[in-house]
């Protein structure tokens, strides 16, 4: 039963319930890159099907497939109640067929209320030219009645708590479905909807997927969490590295046993580490931050070790560096720097600049680079006092500087009057750090340094911030990357639900170990029997 | 071989594209008073009317000049028109009315239209509203207080000595006015092309997250460009009355549409897809030549709606033609 991929279909056959999807041979290709191969899942009538796995395994492109964005590579078989639908999908056409999605960020508009939400995906379907707002609301009325929900239909969104908010998501969701009668099944996809929700919101979501699942429509509940998959599905399918890992009946399927199936075991053969050295006295001591997601987190950085943030969606390892830089403003907490104390509830980038303390942030078209500016004008920018005074900056020396920047990141093209857009996201990621190592920063926040990069410039990225690291700066880097946590921290913290659970270090550290640290929650350390048992 | 003299080919046209796109707008200037001189040669080609269009538009470039700043930092300042006709009215209030010495009522000018900018600031920052219905409502607001103080009249009989410097004493037969236009315009180009001060303004308009994590105080820098639009929103009024000799309440306004016109239309030109101040400066010019031409071959005041109107949608669409470009290129 638990020998890993092979841990197959144990649901019991009793009554042999109606397919509701089935997707088959399902491939894609994303240039070189396979996301899925040969995917097969199945989801019944009246069921709750889990799809677990780690970033990068293929879930989203699974979902992707089904929403009609991506293409599938030929030769992929869907089924919806038995009749064969053909791939790629248009836009639109999961309607048609009956599925309903409920993503993360719910897409509801805050300021617009509850029934103009509602009425959202009608609106965009059939053309009524009248709105009976009183016989709509009574509809509303009811359509919440039956799932125990008392939303007022005319409040307007922003109003409801983040459980209303996400249990009125995935009521409209169903509420879509049954729209369109023709339809030849009712499919709700739910994907993360829990990971900001605190534990007793989540068990009311799962009381309306109870319910919603009992009128005979279907769930694929799409998430990180372990424990809320067990609690809530019938049946699991994990994918893993684009492959279906195994797929199991939820019952009687124990934690250790689905951890094994997410992260596999042959993974780290062609892991990188980072190479273990000496490392400077203390130099960060981050104590006591609140805000967002994270919790009363304290930790101590040395001169020249690199630290990851990691954890699961949610868990709020994305908000420390942001906080630590001023960037976005903490609840409470200090950072001190060489023995400088910053209050992070009064932080500002400013400051922080000024102490030597820098930010690689994630979104890089949004935050790290001007696009529509060249080379030189963007790795200048925070040192322009160098180029002159004040009164006369000399742009043929910002040129030169920009120039011998690029040649020592390996920048491509070198021409330094290139325009950011024109340059792939490595090379773009090359420049910002170009533009922050050139400070000789003392703390260097990275927030998923690497994303969108492509392979070959992740490795430079990796040795240029190894090589800050060893000029003697303290890193801190947030990423959900694991093999890349491996690759360049001596220490990773993984947090759940903004607290720390784990603190990996020196040899502890391996893509799998940190993976497996990530499903580890705060009262799993309590009973720690059950936690050997997953890392075991 | 032939691949690289393709190449080559494809590169040398390039440059004359550039080229062409940098100077596109001079050279339309230059077809445009060519033109009318072929056909209007002793009226349009004499220098009483190019001097008269210079002089007369000084008021249209310093405005248009106070618009590029904020607008390179992302914000608007509609209220830049009610900001010249409330400085001017000050002064024609000021000095007629309360009998100020002259020189006294251009300062109290000049310090009412940083007063707007900082209130325009102030706004715009402490609760985050979006500049363009801020600035919308400040003119017309300005506007109101204008007609307020004026009774709704024209006042006239100012200090000579105000037109004295303004529009009377002449360089090269031109009135000073052109000059201080000009002046105006060398050091805000100074500032955008040689300062840090203008870098920052640059990416505070271009990537505003961008520039606050990079430890830019992007909301100072932002309140420094209303404080300068307002100071050369006063700095309007001057010439306005000094032009003038008098202080209008309402002609300042019709003003707003082709500052507005000549600032996109400058931005296709010198450094294309930036506000550039020499590029305003030759918009204007091309704009009020084009006018005044129209009006020597005897057409009807309508023009000047056609050619603001006009210029100022064909402006916007080339300058995201040459963004679009630009981020296609290189």
């Amino acid at each position: 039963m638990t020998s890993e991929l092979t841990a197959g279909e144990a649901g019991a056959p009793d009554a042999a319930p109606a397919i509701a999807l089935r997707v088959e041979g399902l491939s894609k290709h994303f240039g070189g890159a396979q996301a899925l191969a040969d995917v097969a899942l199945e989801v019944r009538r009246g069921e709750v099907l889990g799809l677990l796995g780690q970033n990068g395994s293929g879930k989203s492109t699974l979902i992707k497939i089904l929403a009609g964005l991506h293409a599938p590579d030929p030769g992929a078989k869907l089924t919806v109640a038995g009749r064969p639908v053909a791939l790629p999908l248009p836009a639109g056409e999961f309607r048609k067929i009956g599925i309903a999605f409920v993503h993360q960020h719910l897409g509801l508009v805050p300021s617009m209320t509850v029934l103009e939400n509602l009425l959202v995906g009608e609106h965009a379907t059939r053309a009524n030219w009248k709105i009976g707002w009183g016989r709509q609301a009574e509809r509303a009325r009811a359509l919440f009645a039956r799932f125990g929900l008392s939303l007022d239909p005319f409040a307007p969104v922003e109003r409801l708590s983040s459980v209303q908010r996400a249990l009125f998501a995935i009521v409209r969701a169903f509420d879509q479905l049954e729209q369109t009668p023709d339809a030849l099944a009712r499919i709700l996809i739910l994907d993360e909807p829990t990971p900001f929700l605190p534990a007793e919101d989540v068990r009311k979501l799962f009381a309306l997927v109870r319910g919603i699942v009992a009128e005979g429509a279907s769930v694929i509940f799409v998430s990180h969490d372990i424990d809320e998959v067990a609690e809530i599905t019938d049946r699991i399918t994990v994918l893993r590295d684009g492959r279906v890992a195994g797929t199991l009946a939820t019952r009687g399927a124990s934690k250790a046993e689905i951890i094994r199936l997410i992260v596999g075991r042959a993974v780290d053969l062609a892991g990188m580490r980072a190479e273990v050295r000496e490392l400077g006295p203390e130099a960060v001591v981050l104590s006591g931050l609140s805000g967002r997601s994270v919790a009363d987190l304290s930790f101590r950085v040395r001169a020249g070790e690199v630290v990851g943030i990691t954890g699961l969606i949610g868990s709020g390892y994305d908000d420390v560096v942001g906080m630590c830089f001023g960037a976005v403003r903490a609840k409470s907490g200090f950072l001190t720097l060489h023995g400088a104390e910053q209050d992070l509830s009064i932080a500002t980038p400013h400051r922080s600049v000024g102490l030597g303390v820098v930010l690689i942030p994630g979104d890089r078209l949004a935050a790290g680079i001007v696009p529509t500016l060249s080379i030189t004008d963007n790795v200048t920018l925070p040192v322009l006092d160098r180029f002159g005074s004040q009164a006369r900056l000399s742009r043929g020396a910002m040129r030169d500087f920009a120039a011998a920047r690029t040649e020592a990141f390996d920048v491509r093209p070198r021409d330094p009057d290139t325009l950011m857009s024109a340059m792939s996201g490595g090379n773009q990621q090359k420049v910002v750090l170009a533009k922050w190592f050139q400070m000789k920063p003392r703390l260097v926040l990275l927030d998923e340094p690497t994303q969108g990069v492509d392979i070959g410039a992740r490795a430079q990225v990796f040795g240029e911030i190894r090589k800050m690291a060893g000029e003697g700066a303290a890193v801190i880097c947030a990423s959900s990357d694991h093999e890349q946590l491996a690759a360049i921290c001596d220490r990773v913290i993984v947090l759940s639900r903004g607290r720390q659970v784990a603190e990996l270090a020196g040899d502890a550290i391996s893509k799998s170990a940190i993976a497996e640290s990530c499903y580890l929650r705060v009262d799993d350390l309590a009973n720690s029997s059950d936690t050997e048992a997953a890392a075991s | 071989m032939t691949a690289e003299t393709a190449a080559n080919a494809a590169a040398r046209r390039q440059v004359w594209i550039d080229r062409g796109e940098r100077y596109g707008l001079l050279i339309a200037w230059l077809i445009v008073i060519a033109a009318f001189g072929a056909v209007k040669p002793t009226v349009f080609l004499s220098w009483a009317n190019f001097s008269t269009i210079f002089g007369s538009q000084a008021v249209l470039v310093v405005m248009t000049l106070g618009l590029i700043i904020p607008l390179t930092a992302g914000d608007y300042d509609l209220s830049i028109a009610g900001n010249l006709t409330l400085s001017s009215m000050t002064i024609a209030v000021l000095n007629v009315y309360f009998g100020w010495p002259i020189f006294a009522a251009a300062m109290m000018a000049l310090v009412v239209g940083l007063v707007i900018g900082a209130v325009n600031a102030w706004i715009v920052l402490y609760f985050r509203i979006n500049s363009l219905i801020v600035t919308l409502g400040m003119g017309t607001f300005l506007h109101g207080i204008t007609l307020w103080i004026s009774n709704s009249n024209t006042i006239s009989g100012i200090d000579f000595a105000i037109a004295n410097v303004v529009i009377v004493t002449r360089l090269f037969g031109i009135p000073l006015a052109f000059y201080y236009a000009l002046l105006i315009a060398a050091i805000i180009w100074y500032v955008f092309t040689y300062t840090a001060a203008g870098q920052r303004l640059l990416f505070v308009g271009r990537g505003r997250e961008v520039a606050r994590l990079s430890g830019i105080r992007v909301d100072q820098v932002r309140a420094a460009t209303f404080l300068v639009s307002g100071l050369l929103g006063g700095f309007a009024g001057i010439l306005s009355v000094g032009s003038l000799g008098a202080a209008d309440p309402n002609s300042g306004l019709s003003y707003l549409l082709p500052a507005f016109a000549a600032a996109f239309l400058g931005a296709t030109t010198i450094t294309p897809g930036r506000f550039n101040p020499i590029g305003s400066v030759i918009a204007v010019y091309f704009l009020v030549t084009g006018i005044t031409g129209l009006s020597i071959l005897g057409i009807s005041t309508f023009v000047q709606d056609l050619f603001y109107g006009g210029a100022l949608v064909i402006a916007v669409c080339l300058s995201q033609l040459v963004r679009g470009r630009q981020e296609r290129l290189s």
